[in-house]
This record gives C-alpha cells, sequence and structure tokens, in this order.
C-alpha cells in the first residue's frame, strides 16, 4: 500500500535579480479574490528606491513562527502548517497589530482597514513572466 | 467612472461621477477631449493659469495587462495647439486603483507646491525647497522617500526643463518614462506644479469571473507567445535602427543624410551586447520593453573610483540624439540620453533643435557668440554643453531655442532646413511619403498617429495621394479606440478589434467590433474639431525643404505629392468639420 503525504507548498523567490517590476503577480493576486485590483493583494512589486537600481517583490516570508499571528488578539491570524498563517476574514476587527508587527512589512492595508496578505496559494506564480516567484513543497 | 478635478489656485479638489463620459467616450482620448472641452477656454495662453491639464485613463485598466498607459491632455505651449502625450510607468494603474478615470487640473499656486492624491484625498506639498532641483532623477527619489504608497504608487515630475519653461519640457514618471512630446513639463512649471504623486490602492468586483478569466488568458498568451510584440521582447525599440539605415530612412546630420556611417554602433544590437544592465517593465506588462544601459565611468581626478549610471535607450532618443546629431559613440550617445533625462526635456525636440543650431551654424546663419559653443556634428561635449544652455538659457539666442525649431528657424532663418511638422520638432523616420503626409496630417504630429513610417515600408508602389490618406486615416481613427482603451501602441498586435469586444464583453459591456471602429471615427473627428477650434488650420502646416532634397526609401520625394495630399485631407476630413 502506498500512502501520499501532503506536503504542504508555500510561495518563494526563484531568483530576485530577475523581477522586473511589472506587478502581474500583484494584479494576480487579487484576481484570485475575485478583484480587478489591488486590494486584496498580499504581494508587493517596489522598485529600489527607483527602478534605475531594479525592483523586487514582498510578501510573507512563511515564518514558522509568526509575529503576526501572535499579536493577532481574535485569532484571525493562526498559524499555518508549512509556515505564515491562515487568515480567517470574519474574525478580524481591522487593529493593524499584525501590519506592525510584521518584521518585513508585508501585510499591507486594505481599503476597509483589514489585512492583505500572502496565504501561499501560488496563484501568482502562475503569472511571473520571468522566473521570480516558484511555488514549491516544504517540510512541515 | 469618477473623475478627480483640482483647483491649484484654491487648493481645492471634488469628485465627480462622469459614467456619462466613458460610456460615451470609452476613456483616454476619448474622454480628454471632452473634458478639456469641458473644462477650457479654448483660447488661453498655453502658459497661464487658465491651461488645463487632462490625465486620463480607460476602461481596460487595471482589469487587462498590457493596458499600461495614461493619455495626457492640454494646451500645448510648444504648438499653440492641442497637446496630448502618453506615458506608461505606474501612472495608469495607480489611478486606476485610486479609483479615478481621469484627473484634471486647473489653475495656478501662488507658491511651488507638489500634489499627492491618496485614493480619495488630495493632499497639496509644500515644493519650496525642492523646486529648483534640476535633476529629475533626484526629484522624484526626494518625493518618492517622503511618501508612503510604495508599489502602488505614481510619482510624475519635472526637472530643471519644464522649471525653465522649456517648450519641450516633459513630464517624467518612474524615472524613465515620459509625457515626453509638446512641452506638458513647462504647463506643470508654469503652474508652479512640481510633481503629482498618484497612490492608488482599490479595486473593483469581478462580474463574470469565469468569462474574465478566459479573455485574460487570451490576451497574456498573444503578448507572450505570439509574434504581435516579438518586437519589444527582444532588443526593443532599438531594433529598428539598422533596419531603418538600410532602407535610407534613418535621419542623420540634420536630415542631410539618410545612411548613419556609424549606424551599427548605436544600434540595438550594439546596446544589447555591450551596454545592457537591466530591464523593467510598466505596471501590469509582461513583456519590460524597458531596456536600460549600465554607463561605467571613471571619476575624472582619482584613478580607481567609477560610478555606474543607468540610461534607458529607445529609438526615438538614439535617432534624435544620436544619429541625428552625427553621435556615433555608445558612450557619447548614452550621455547626451541621460542629461536630457535629467533635466526633463524632450528627447527627439532636443536633438532636432541641435541638429538645426549646427547646420545653422555651419552655414553662418548664427556664430559661436549665438551657440557660446562650437556646434558640430559628432562633437558630444559640445552638445552636452549645449544642453544645459537650452535649459539655463543664458542669452537671446537659447531663449529662443528653449521655444522650438519653429521659432528659432523663424527668427534667425535657416527654415528651409528646421525639421518641425505642426511645429513640432520631427521623429526619426524619413521613409517616404506616408512618414511625412502622417506627421502632418496626424492629430499629434507623433510617428505614432497613423503609422506612416510602417505603411511606406508596405507600399508595392507609390498610390495616388488621395489613398495614402485615406489610408493613414482609417488606421489613426482605430488608434483613437486604442488610445481610449488606453492601451500601449505596441500592443496594438493583440488588441485587435475583435479582441477588444470580447474584453469588454468580459468587463459586462456590450460592444462589437463594428461600434468600436464606429466610436474611433467619432473620437477623430471631436479631437479634429477641437483642434480647429484651438486654432489649427491646415494651410499654415510648412514642409521644410529639406526632406525633398534627401533622398529615403522612396526616392527623392516631390512637393507636388504632399500638396495634393494635403488639399485632400482639408476637403474630405477637415472642411465638413467646420
Amino acid at each position: 500500500m502506498i500512502i501520499i503525504i501532503d506536503m504542504p507548498k508555500r510561495l518563494v523567490i526563484k531568483d530576485i535579480e530577475k523581477c522586473v517590476g511589472c506587478g502581474l503577480c500583484m494584479f494576480a493576486c487579487s484576481r484570485r479574490h475575485g478583484e480587478i485590483g489591488n486590494d486584496y493583494s498580499g504581494i508587493l512589486p517596489v522598485s529600489l528606491s527607483g527602478f534605475e537600481r531594479g525592483a523586487t517583490v514582498i510578501f510573507c516570508r512563511a515564518c514558522k513562527e509568526p509575529p503576526c499571528a501572535q499579536v493577532c488578539p481574535t485569532n484571525a491570524l493562526t498559524p499555518r502548517k508549512g509556515g505564515g498563517v491562515v487568515y480567517r476574514e470574519d474574525l478580524c476587527i481591522g487593529c493593524k497589530n499584525c501590519m506592525e508587527a510584521c518584521t518585513i512589512g508585508a501585510i499591507f492595508e486594505r481599503r476597509n482597514g483589514k489585512p492583505a496578505l500572502c496565504i501561499h496559494c501560488g496563484y501568482c506564480a502562475n503569472y511571473c513572466p520571468h522566473g521570480v516567484l516558484g511555488f514549491e513543497e516544504v517540510e512541515a | 467612472m469618477k473623475v478627480l478635478k483640482i483647483d491649484l489656485s484654491k487648493y481645492r479638489y471634488e469628485v465627480e461621477d462622469r459614467k456619462d463620459l466613458f460610456e460615451e467616450w470609452i476613456g483616454g482620448t476619448g474622454v480628454a477631449v471632452q473634458l478639456l472641452k469641458e473644462e477650457m477656454d479654448l483660447r488661453v495662453d498655453p502658459l497661464s493659469e487658465k491651461n488645463v491639464i487632462v490625465f486620463a485613463i480607460g476602461p481596460f485598466t487595471p482589469a487587462y495587462p498590457l493596458a499600461s498607459k495614461t493619455v495626457a491632455m492640454f494646451k500645448s505651449p510648444l504648438t499653440g495647439n492641442l497637446g496630448e502625450s502618453h506615458a506608461g510607468g505606474r501612472t495608469a494603474t495607480a489611478i486606476a486603483n485610486a479609483g479615478y478615470g481621469a484627473i484634471v487640473i486647473k489653475g495656478k499656486s501662488k507658491k511651488p507646491i507638489y500634489i499627492v492624491v491618496h485614493n480619495d484625498k488630495v493632499y497639496f506639498r509644500d515644493a519650496r525647497v525642492i523646486w529648483n532641483i534640476a535633476d529629475s532623477l533626484i526629484v522624484g527619489r526626494i518625493i518618492a522617500e517622503r511618501e508612503s504608497g510604495r508599489g502602488i504608487r505614481t510619482v510624475m515630475r519635472i526637472g530643471g526643463a519644464g522649471n525653465k519653461l522649456v517648450r519641450y519640457a516633459c513630464v517624467t514618471t518612474e524615472t524613465y518614462r515620459h509625457f515626453g512630446r509638446l512641452g506638458l513639463g513647462a504647463v506643470f512649471g508654469s503652474k508652479n506644479l512640481k510633481g503629482l504623486v498618484v497612490i492608488g490602492r482599490g479595486s473593483r468586483r469581478i462580474p463574470d469571473r469565469h468569462k474574465y478569466k478566459e479573455v485574460y488568458e487570451k490576451i497574456l498568451k498573444l503578448a507572450l507567445e505570439s509574434d504581435a510584440m516579438k518586437k519589444y521582447h527582444l532588443l526593443g525599440t532599438a531594433v529598428n535602427v539598422n533596419p531603418l539605415n538600410q532602407l535610407k530612412a534613418l535621419p542623420t546630420k540634420n536630415l542631410k543624410d539618410t545612411r548613419f556611417e556609424k549606424a551599427e554602433e548605436i544600434s540595438g544590437e550594439a546596446l544589447a551586447e555591450h551596454n545592457l544592465g537591466r530591464r523593467v517593465a510598466c505596471s501590469h506588462c509582461p513583456i519590460a520593453c524597458i531596456h536600460i544601459a549600465a554607463l561605467r565611468i571613471p571619476y575624472e581626478t582619482e584613478p580607481y573610483f567609477y560610478k555606474t549610471i543607468m540610461i534607458s535607450y529607445d529609438y526615438e532618443p538614439i535617432y534624435a540624439l544620436g544619429s541625428m546629431l552625427g553621435i556615433g559613440s555608445r558612450e557619447g550617445l548614452l550621455k547626451l540620453i541621460h542629461k536630457v533625462e535629467v533635466y526633463g526635456l524632450d528627447a527627439m525636440s532636443t536633438g532636432v533643435c541641435l541638429a538645426w543650431a549646427t547646420e545653422a551654424l555651419e552655414r553662418g546663419l548664427i556664430t559661436e557668440k549665438e551657440t557660446l559653443v562650437k556646434l558640430s556634428f559628432g562633437d558630444v561635449d559640445a552638445y552636452l554643453k549645449a544642453i544645459d544652455y537650452i535649459v539655463k538659457q543664458p542669452n537671446e539666442f537659447y531663449r529662443v531655442l528653449a521655444q522650438g525649431v519653429e521659432k528659432a528657424s523663424e527668427v534667425y532663418g535657416g527654415k528651409e532646413f528646421a525639421l518641425a511638422f505642426g511645429k513640432n520638432e520631427m521623429p526619426g523616420y524619413h521613409v517616404g511619403y506616408a512618414t511625412h503626409i502622417g506627421y502632418l496630417i496626424g492629430l499629434r504630429h507623433s510617428h505614432l498617429d497613423n503609422a506612416g513610417y510602417s505603411l511606406d515600408q508596405k507600399l508595392k508602389e507609390i498610390p495616388k495621394p488621395q489613398e495614402i490618406v485615406d489610408r493613414l486615416v482609417k488606421e489613426e481613427e482605430w488608434r483613437q479606440v486604442l488610445s481610449s482603451l488606453v492601451v500601449c501602441f505596441f500592443a496594438r498586435g493583440v488588441y485587435k478589434p475583435e479582441i477588444v469586444a470580447e474584453a469588454f464583453e468580459a468587463l459586462g459591456y456590450e460592444t462589437s467590433p463594428e461600434e468600436l471602429k464606429m466610436k474611433g471615427e467619432k473620437i477623430y473627428r471631436e479631437k479634429l474639431r477641437l483642434k480647429i477650434k484651438m486654432g489649427f488650420d491646415p494651410d499654415s502646416l510648412r514642409l521644410p525643404r529639406r526632406i525633398f532634397e534627401t533622398e529615403c526609401f522612396h526616392g527623392k520625394l516631390k512637393e507636388e505629392y504632399i500638396k495634393e495630399a494635403l488639399r485632400y485631407w482639408k476637403e474630405r476630413y477637415v472642411l465638413p468639420l467646420v
């Protein structure tokens, strides 16, 4: 008998130096939520103080001990198997503690004051045209 | 769709719901024409506080890839007529995500300011301290570090050229993209407006997820896998240098020639091989056609110290500051492009003005007393100094040259080799009849209006002038749709009428290729009517003698042919609107 164990996956960087700042990942992320735009996006394409120095993307790096979950007063954010967090919007009161707690600034504020963050679904990686993003299995 | 109106004289703003405008006129160019008509007294002085600036985007931003452009419309201080300029970067998606279809800027601030639009709020920021910074890159960096919204904003700003009201100053966005042509930078300068930041975070519900995904994937696939955008995938627009040179169509040394002996040196191939350091993209575009060269320059006096500057190159700056000025060294060319970038000048106008000045000096119409430096084709250092002078305007000659080549040749002579069409300096194509007729009748006098240069290359034999005019107008009418959507013209091979109709349908709007084409015709007429009301007169179009002297792909052009084309265009397309 063969037992298949589903390994958790996470969004990873394959080669950050290849990022051209096109933001296709950001728009894909909101599309995944049924939205056109960037309000729901948990990934942010930025220039490095101007495009003369290139571009990069900012998103959750799937912490094993996520500080954002630690400071969440309502358990809207809880640690996820394989790193990062699971987000339950219905429990969120929009206190923004998580945004302040994230060391790398990877939790973004939506128009309604609640967080937009990467849940490692990997959807955006399908749209990265230049091999910056990947979606890989990780040890749980 | 909402329109944000900002009044700089009163430091106030208001938001209006103008669904009506966007339903009838699509967006971008179509809507901007209507907003200008509503907001502006069309006879005003372009550098007075009564000039109005409209930035407009279209219904495909940010829904689809390659809908990455913004249309700016204003009265041009260079031509005194309608000014229209398009730019990429992050401007379009930032405006869309902030919740607007258009932004209108009116009035004049008493003191230097820059504006920050953050979703539904507008802030008027003190810019007195940064007003006199001539380097647009530094201005951008300072504003970017001071404001929030990293990654979801656009930072549009002017450099020294806009401050000093050079009539072909541009507005730069995201360091390397420009509202380049027709002097929007001078209009910013005249309003005491150093910059405009738009920070946008927002989204709207997808009406039909299944259909939308299907169309989205189709467009993306076409962009990435078909030949529709191949040219821009690889060498970028600089790919044109070698073929145009071989066709005898590359304007060289003020169009005394159309073959440049050093074209190979400054070609897209050579730049890619020796200098290309990085590529970046406009927002929501997978192509990343922005080619950036890395130039390593030693310090003048200290050994083993280097600075490395990153310089964006495209075909037009290569033509205008390269072949047109006889510059055959890549390093020299890149230094000139960088200089123009720093000041926020339009590269094409700057190159054409300097090329004219060089020939005028050769012929003795002006002396070094005027030019202050001995301009000669191929001399990089002289041109670097002359660009400083265009911005600083230390004497009467440079004050005049800063008003464009039309004005300069009126004052100093040499009109026959002053290469402006409708008072706008020429782009880098001397291919044949359609090229020049295209510049003359194009509604923003740009090579991208109707792609005459491309039509010339496709013609097996020269048809009647009437046929060329009809084909150019037909192409331009469709391009009104593209610039109303607003999609990048480089994606015109992707956004064919059928795809555009499908894309609309997926967003919940019924339309058809036929209806779209009709809208294109309607917008074309509206824009032409607006130009006429601003004083445009086809009879006043000047044909520089030089274009008939220098051989092109079509051989030597005949003046009568172009005049016949203009007569026909006036009768068939202009007079019915008067």
